[in-house]
């Protein structure tokens, strides 16, 4: 079976509190299609925020690429853009 | 209700911000900088300049500094002498919310509006069905005299092209009990005599133009200072992150407190006073009790449901307990109140064992301004002498599960979950005639304290990590 795309939430304080609590829920968001192709994990303080000051929390990593500012749509798009070929 | 939304993200980043510098001891001097990282001239503003946006966040700042902006005398006082008395100040009041005129967009009185959409048909079912001919036809669309108009919106369910629309003013909408208002200029100010500090108003404005006084510059005092400090946590807070509940308190107790003590300690003597009073008022033929746990409803009773006075419940709520609790061993100590809730604010203030409160979105900038990591907390402990049926005190049907377990079957019991204009006539309603049941536990807000306006976490997921700790899981 191929590798499932990795969704890894940051749930450090900083991301946890500028909105990474409801990302939680992307699981709910996510379009049929991509259910059994990706798998959210969530990680303990992945230190972004201390290497990149000038991005905005909550960060996100889809295979170890990094989404600042994230949300649902913007992980969600990225994810369509950059793997159409595995969806 | 919880959701996302910009708003709420600048007044968690400009909580963050402030913690921050109060962590570095650099509040005086750097405050006057946060308006300006914040709306950068290069950035395209959100209202009509970047020194608007600027102004917006400095009296934002003012009221995360504990005052109201209506304090303000003149208006070139800086934010800097703000947090120089802020850092001084011993003294509060029971004013809790304030309202930033310059945030408030003066949201037009009109409700019901006729948008560009209308095409001034024939028919004009807005027009003949309008049963006070408020409806003219001006240049060949329909247009609504708001002196006449009763807002009945009939004319917007008539049209069939989805013309009109309802414009509300959310935070009027929200307020259950008609508090908050409009002056002259469109501005609203909040009537202290009616404002039951549920904070409903908070949350429902998209231009966050009511803020929460804080106690977060005081805390830090007092963390830093000789004095012994105390923090009572609401149960909710189990929910509030995505970690052990003993990580949780761990991390509370490592910001500078001398022990964290759980209102659920507290909740323990709520339900066994509540109980026995219950049982008590049942005997001396009260045909009904409502809970009194809930700050934001005992004071709609105060204000607005004089009728109902005396059914409500005399024992303390828990965090008064919690609080006598703390205060008995540490006598000196200042006592912090930890919660997802503004009413709190309201009901320590009156509280003479609870000195400051802070709520979970302080509390969580808090953390990150004194880099705590929740995940690495690991070596906390939990009092095993707390009943799991406390523990469930922070969602709807808590307090009714924890009196069911004692009473039994003498017990009837209405869960009313959420205070709004519809469940307040209800409680109007049986103030006059009382209901079937004999005991009501009320909740301001939907789904229990973990739907509070200050809460970090979605109600849901929140909810079902608060039900696996009241189960012992």
């Amino acid at each position: 079976m191929e590798k499932k795309i990795e969704i890894k939430l940051c749930i450090g304080t900083l991301c946890y509190v500028m909105g990474g609590a409801e990302l939680q829920l992307i699981q709910e968001d996510l379009p049929l299609e991509f259910r059994d192709k990706v798998k959210i994990v969530t990680s303990t303080c992945l230190n972004h925020c201390y290497k990149h000051k000038d991005k905005k929390p909550p960060f996100v990593e889809v295979n170890g690429e990094l989404i600042a500012g994230a949300n649902s749509i913007k992980i969600i798009n990225h994810i369509k853009q950059k793997y159409s070929d595995v969806l | 209700m919880y959701y996302n939304n910009f708003a709420l993200e600048t007044r968690r980043e400009l909580l963050i911000k402030l913690s921050k510098l109060l962590a570095n001891n650099q509040l005086v001097e750097e405050i006057e900088r946060i308006p300006i990282e914040m709306r950068p001239r290069k950035k395209q503003p959100i209202r009509c300049c970047v020194h608007k946006d600027r102004a917006v966040l400095k009296y934002k700042l003012m009221a995360i500094l504990g005052y109201n902006i209506d304090d303000e005398e003149d208006e070139l006082t800086p934010l800097s002498e703000y947090a120089r008395q802020s850092l001084k100040r011993e003294e509060f009041t029971d004013t809790i919310l304030t309202v930033v005129d310059e945030a408030c967009s003066a949201c037009v009185k009109v409700s019901y509006t006729v948008t560009n959409l209308c095409r001034g048909c024939e028919g004009r079912p807005c027009k003949m069905n309008c049963p006070k001919g408020a409806i003219q036809m001006i240049n060949g669309q329909a247009h609504i005299d708001s002196d006449k108009c009763v807002n009945c919106g009939l004319c917007q369910k008539a049209c069939p092209y989805h013309a009109i629309v309802y414009m509300p003013v959310p935070c009027e909408e929200a307020c259950p009990v008609g508090a908050i208002t409009k002056d002259d200029e469109g501005i609203e100010h909040i009537d202290k005599d009616k404002c039951i500090n549920c904070g409903k108003c908070i949350t429902a404005c998209p231009f966050g133009a009511v803020v929460e006084k804080s106690h977060l510059v005081q805390i830090h005092n007092s963390l830093k200072s000789e004095t012994p400090n105390v923090a009572v946590v609401a149960p909710a807070v189990v929910g509030q992150f995505k970690s052990n509940p003993v990580n949780i308190f761990e991390a509370i107790k490592r910001l500078g407190f001398d022990e964290v003590i759980e209102a659920a300690e507290g909740a323990d003597i709520t339900v066994a006073n509540e109980t026995h009073e219950l049982v008590e008022r049942l005997e001396e033929g009260h045909q009904f009790m409502t809970s009194s746990c809930c700050p934001a409803y005992t004071a709609l009773v105060d204000k607005h449901i004089e009728g109902l006075k005396p059914m409500v419940s005399d024992t303390h709520s828990p965090m008064i307990y919690a609080a006598e609790i703390a205060k008995k061993k540490y006598p000196n100590a200042k006592v912090t109140f930890v919660g997802p809730c503004i009413a709190k604010k309201f009901e320590g203030f009156h509280a003479k064992d609870i000195d400051y409160v802070l709520n979970f979105e302080e509390l969580g900038a808090y953390l990150i301004a004194n880099d705590i990591e929740i995940a690495d907390c690991t070596d906390g402990e939990l009092n095993d002498n707390i009943t799991g049926e406390a523990r469930g005190f922070a969602a709807s049907g808590g307090v009714t599960k924890a009196i069911d377990a004692v009473t039994g079957d003498i017990f009837n019991p209405l869960v009313i979950d959420g205070i709004d204009k519809k469940s307040i006539a209800m409680l109007k309603a049986y103030s006059r005639k009382a209901p079937a049941n004999n005991f009501i536990e009320i909740m301001s807000c939907e789904g229990g304290c973990v739907g509070g306006p200050c809460v970090l976490n979605n109600p849901k997921v929140a909810k079902r990590q608060v039900d696996n700790f009241s189960k012992g899981k």
